[in-house]
């Protein structure tokens, strides 16, 4: 009987520092088969952020970059423009992205730059210790925010897809999560998509991956999962924002 | 090849070109924009790369990003862009990336003035960015000599594996002056397959390369500084460039002086000179590494009775002269900051 399931090559045989029911792993499977997929691995370089994922490139086979909190958009443009040949991503938390990085998330997709986007939205920071995020839903208790987010105070938490998908250029945007197989399914297929654009459209293309954080939620992994379908889906909506054919 | 009749910005433009870096990146400040402005239609000439980035800080993750991808890149900014590249150039720094950065200097702290300064000499030399790291910095005193540092700034910062600062004030930026590119400086970029990230295809290698500055192991952070600190002390053995002017006379006093300011006390010399008055002056043409021993042994004459640093900025230089001088010799600073650049006469008196 053949092998059915295995490692993709784009992953390294590293074991993660993730937490216990942390989703991180999921989504890097789903890249690493894409990029098999795709065959692309020797041409691929990824930037890895500041956050959970900063040690993202001991788990990756190919090319990595280590931007500083927020500029990998800045990063991944320079490397595309500059060699256009490669495949190029990013993979960013939503207090890299959606807080310190915003301006540069939002400029990169405002000029179209030909690279991917893998935004993971876990409505808190995780490796600084738990601290309210700008995804952090209303009401939420964080170190930062102990009698919940108060909306009054901080605003509504930034809905990204939404916002990126306001502007002209950028032409796919998606929010998809990894909560349970369902998702999962379409979740990897988003990602080849975005990755697929890069590589025929030339455009740029992001993926907001709704997540979780059982040790910064202080709840276990399962009650982790159902606080983010009941809490997180109903506001941070699934599906195509944007598609090359909507532009 | 004939000399042509440049901006000194726009000579610096075209300088990186010739000198084989098609990459640019920037964000515009006042009094460096004429750079921005001439690469942007230059550089669709030459195939090359122009983005106006949206900030300094992305700006200086563009480079950073094409720097850690192999290709030679650079960017010009001016004293409160430098700050926000700052962190970038740290970055740069940790994790041993090569790329030019221009400062074209103008007055602080804040937003200061537009007008021509050198009041970012210790941020240059000392301390760009957090953490334990240097730049090669070199200071032209003529259009003529930017182009020519920015020619050889590549190759320096590609065999540090290191970020090399063109420190100018604002008038080697907006002056004109007759210039010319010569053909020896054209150099090809160091082969990078040991350490950029250009895709594992083109290196038809099976190791990945990996370009970080983060060592959480407290060992191996030591030893990346430690390694670090070895290139800086070979810039100091192998980098350090100066001019000396008039010390071949019995100078009673010896300045010390660069970049704009040094034009000026030339001048003050050649006149002081004519009244029968002798001056020396060393001009140091890098920063860092400083020449500190060129100094020292100048100072340490019989003749020589007391050292100035003449600077645009209120006594930053004169520290690094201090510690050349060793005690040696008394010390003493003048200088302005506001903009306008001393004249001979104040330099005499």
């Amino acid at each position: 009987m053949g092998k059915t399931f295995a490692r993709p090559e784009s992953m390294s045989l590293a074991v993660t520092h993730y937490c216990p029911g942390c989703t991180h792993g999921i989504i890097h499977r789903l890249v690493a088969e894409v990029i098999d997929e795709l065959g692309i691995c020797g041409r691929t370089v990824g930037i890895a952020p500041v956050g959970c994922a900063v040690l993202a490139y001991n788990y990756f086979t190919f090319d990595f970059q280590e931007a500083a909190h927020g500029r990998a958009p800045a990063m991944a443009t320079g490397i595309k423009r500059v060699r256009p040949d490669l495949t190029v991503f990013t993979y960013q938390g939503d207090g890299d992205l959606a807080s310190i990085g915003m301006g540069e998330i939002i400029h990169a997709a405002n000029r179209g730059e030909k690279f991917t986007t893998i935004f993971v939205n876990n409505a808190v920071y995780g490796m600084t210790g738990g601290q309210m995020a700008p995804t952090t839903m209303p009401g939420q208790r964080t170190t930062t925010s102990p009698f919940g987010r108060n909306v009054d105070d901080v605003g509504m938490p930034i809905k990204v897809a939404e916002l990126l998908a306001a502007l002209q250029t950028p032409a796919y945007i998606v929010r998809q999560a990894v909560l349970k197989p369902k998702y999962i399914v379409k979740a990897k297929k988003a990602i080849k998509r975005a990755f697929q654009y890069q590589l025929d459209r030339k455009c740029f293309s992001l993926v907001e991956i709704i997540s979780t954080c059982p040790t910064n939620w202080g709840v276990n992994p399962v009650e982790a999962i159902t606080w983010a379908e009941e809490k997180m889906l109903p506001y941070y909506k699934l599906g195509e924002y944007k598609t090359p054919e909507d532009v | 090849m004939s000399k042509v009749l440049m901006k000194g910005n726009e000579a610096i433009g075209e300088a990186a070109i010739r000198s084989g870096c098609l990459n640019y990146f920037a964000y515009p400040i006042t009094p460096q924009s004429e750079v921005a402005e001439y690469l942007a239609r230059r550089m669709p000439e030459v195939g090359g790369v122009f983005l106006q980035g949206e900030s300094e800080v992305a700006v200086s993750y563009m480079i950073f990003g094409a720097a850690a991808a192999g290709a030679r890149v650079f960017t010009t900014s001016s004293s409160p862009g430098i700050s926000l590249m700052s962190e970038g150039i740290s970055y740069m720094a940790g994790a041993q990336c090569p790329a030019v950065f221009v400062n074209i200097m103008r007055g602080g702290p804040g937003l200061g003035g537009i007008l021509p300064s050198q009041a970012d000499y210790f941020q240059a030399t000392k301390s760009l960015g957090h953490g334990d790291f240097r730049l090669l910095v070199m200071a032209p005193a003529s259009v003529q000599e930017a182009v020519e540092m920015m020619m050889d700034a590549f190759p320096l910062a590609e065999k540090y594996r290191n970020p090399v600062m063109i420190l100018g004030d604002g008038l080697i930026g907006q002056m004109m002056e007759p210039v010319e590119f010569p053909d020896s400086k054209k150099t090809e970029p160091l082969n990078n397959d040991a350490w950029a990230t250009s895709g594992l295809d083109t290196r038809k290698s099976d190791t990945r390369n990996l370009v970080k500055s983060l060592f959480l192991d407290p060992e191996a952070l030591n030893n990346n500084n430690l390694l670090l600190k070895s290139k800086y002390e070979q810039m100091k053995r192998e980098e350090v460039r100066f001019e000396a002017y008039n010390t071949d006379s019995a100078y009673n006093v010896l300045i010390v002086s660069y970049g704009t300011m040094s034009r000026v006390c030339r001048t003050a010399i050649d006149s002081m000179k004519a009244d029968g008055i002798e001056v020396g002056m060393i001009r140091p043409q890098t920063l860092f590494p400083f020449p500190e021993d060129q100094i020292r042994a100048a100072a340490d004459v019989t003749h020589c009775s007391v050292v100035a640093s003449i600077e645009m900025s209120m006594g930053q230089m004169i520290e690094d002269i201090e510690r050349s001088v060793q005690g040696k010799k008394p010390v003493k600073w003048f200088g302005k900051c506001g903009g306008d650049v001393p004249t001979p006469e104040e330099v005499v008196a």
